[in-house]
């Protein structure tokens, strides 16, 4: 006898997005170009809640583009943009303020204010933006300074830091609003590989520990893969980074570029499983 | 058209109507909140009390000097007591204004476009976007609002110690009598040339600083393309003054005379 009950009702778009694996960022068909060079070519994919994209390929091959994008700091050509429910590309600056609120970004050489203290830039959200009284702001401020581990340089500036202290202060200021996206672009980029594996912890600790989606534009394979195949498990107070189970390494996405268009998608197995001569010469 | 001139012609009409659109943009900002009053308060400060030494020492000498060359050419006609009469008018009217706008295009039009433009290079600009915070509130409104405030301040400040060292030359050298200094100067001057004095430099303070604002937000290249700006801003700022100048002082002849 046949199954006669009638299929469940299709989830509708609000219960999509409250769901355990809503898209946080979409991108459909999305389109660049400055005159003549072409920096994205119809490039569609999705970030899911929790989830980390990471995304790969050579300079100039668009992917800090993709970034800006999804700030609104640039608007595309042809596309559709959706980040966390709302569709960005046709926004107005003052539209996207309201979307920036729920994302931080870590730009590539951390983007301080180098008038400011470090605790000023951490806080620079909180104190300007909102109405958050200034002893709230200031406990907030101290507790993601202890989270990236710098709480004892909160009243230094910022050229008094560190290439990889300032990254870690950048990260610190992108995610002290409590965003439920973090991009980072290139934050490893130009640190010796002690340092960047710090900073790639931190990466992992936001995703795991905070639930934050996020997005991480690097050509470090190393720290790309580190990233993707590593965990953050708190025990009793301590935070440990260890080797992530199989499906854990799956729910990081890695995405190759080439000249702006997507050459690959997949997890981190099927990237090594690849035999394409210039994901080959990418990755060796 | 050739196709070189072509595209010069076509940049300035692109850096023309980007400038428009920053003006406009700042007025609409400068009339909506949030307004950052703590910026405000500091650029009163950078610009005002910063610029206070070097627009002192211009109005001084160029008093001075002044009244020393007026002396001799006012000498020939047995005209020497008129040294205040002239020396008032010329401050108040078009040398303090002028000069000081141009003491404050060096100083603080180079300072802005050369902040504005580090900012724009090492991504602070686009970190101020993406923390939610519109650049043009936040670095262009509390500028502007602080040059509007300050040059005319600095104008008047100039005026006066422009007149002191005229003073200074009549008595000293000229020999002409404190008093009669003085008379001259009150006589010489009337409310409209007080008017022009003081509402010039608000058309000027505007020009300064809002060009070295566009210029430093339109920073391309790196450290070098900082270096650019930071001498168009001066270079472009000063011929804007200058001609602005002319342009205001036609209208309010029209309009005040």
């Amino acid at each position: 006898m046949s199954d006669t009950s009638p299929d469940p009702p299709a989830p509708t778009a609000e219960e999509v997005l409250e769901g355990e694996k809503a898209p946080v960022v979409v991108f459909d068909g999305v389109s660049l170009a400055f005159d003549d060079r072409v920096i994205l070519k119809s490039v569609s994919f999705a970030l899911l809640l929790g989830h980390t994209k990471i995304i790969l390929g050579a300079s100039g091959a668009g992917k800090s583009t993709i970034l800006r994008l999804i700030l609104g700091l640039l608007k595309p050509d042809a596309g559709v943009i959706w980040v966390n429910g709302e569709r960005v590309d046709g926004m107005s600056e003052r539209e996207l303020m309201r979307v920036r609120a729920d994302i931080g970004m870590v730009f590539q050489e951390g983007a301080l204010f180098d008038s400011l203290t470090v605790r000023e830039n951490v806080g620079f959200k909180l104190f300007e933006e909102t109405k958050m009284p200034l002893a709230e702001v200031n406990r907030r401020v101290e507790e993601v300074l202890g989270f990236v581990g710098l709480l004892e340089h909160i009243d230094k500036m910022p050229s008094a830091l560190s290439g990889g202290q300032r990254r870690r202060v950048a990260i610190a200021r992108a995610m002290t609003a409590k965003p439920r996206l973090l991009l980072y672009d290139e934050p490893t980029t130009g640190l010796d590989p002690i340092t960047s594996t710090s900073i790639d912890a931190e990466i992992i600790k936001l995703r795991d520990l905070e639930r934050v989606s996020s997005i991480v534009v690097t050509h470090q394979l190393r720290d790309a893969f580190y990233v993707a195949t590593h965990e953050a498990v708190a025990d009793n107070g301590a935070v440990r980074i260890e080797q992530a189970d199989r499906s854990k390494c799956e729910e990081a996405e890695f995405l190759m570029l080439r000249d702006g268009e997507i050459v690959f998608e997949g997890n981190a197995s099927q990237l090594r499983a690849e035999r394409d001569p210039y994901l080959l010469t990418f990755l060796s | 058209m050739p196709g070189h001139i072509e595209d010069r012609v076509k940049a300035a009409v692109l850096e023309v109507q980007e400038y428009v659109r920053l003006c406009v943009t700042t007025a609409r900002a400068a009339t909506s909140r949030p307004f950052y009053r703590y910026d405000f308060v500091e650029q009163l400060d950078s610009i005002g009390v910063g610029s206070l030494t070097v627009v002192v020492l211009t109005g001084l000498f160029t008093g001075a000097v002044l009244a020393l060359q007026s002396g001799i050419s006012l000498d020939q006609f047995g005209a020497r007591e008129e040294v205040g009469r002239l020396v008032g008018a010329s401050m108040v009217k078009e040398l303090g204004p002028v000069l000081t706008a141009l003491m404050v295009t060096g100083r603080v039009g180079s300072g802005i476009a050369a902040e504005l433009g580090s900012m724009l290079v090492t991504e602070q600009v686009a970190a101020l976007r993406a923390l939610g915070t519109d650049p043009v509130r936040k670095l262009v409104v509390p500028r502007v609002l602080a040059g509007l405030l300050m040059v005319p301040a600095l104008t008047a400040i100039s005026n006066g110690v422009g007149m002191i060292g005229a003073w200074f030359i009549a008595v000293a050298q000229l020999r002409v009598a404190s008093s009669v200094y003085w008379n001259s100067v009150w006589y010489g001057l009337y409310m409209e040339d007080v008017w022009m004095g003081l509402l010039k430099p608000f058309f000027l303070a505007f020009v300064i600083v809002t060009i070295a604002c566009h210029v430093g937000l339109r920073t391309s290249g790196g450290t070098q393309g900082v270096g650019r700006a930071t001498t168009r801003a001066v270079v472009a700022g000063s011929v804007a003054v200058l001609a602005v100048d002319f342009f205001v002082t036609k209208l309010m002849i029209f309009v005040l005379y």
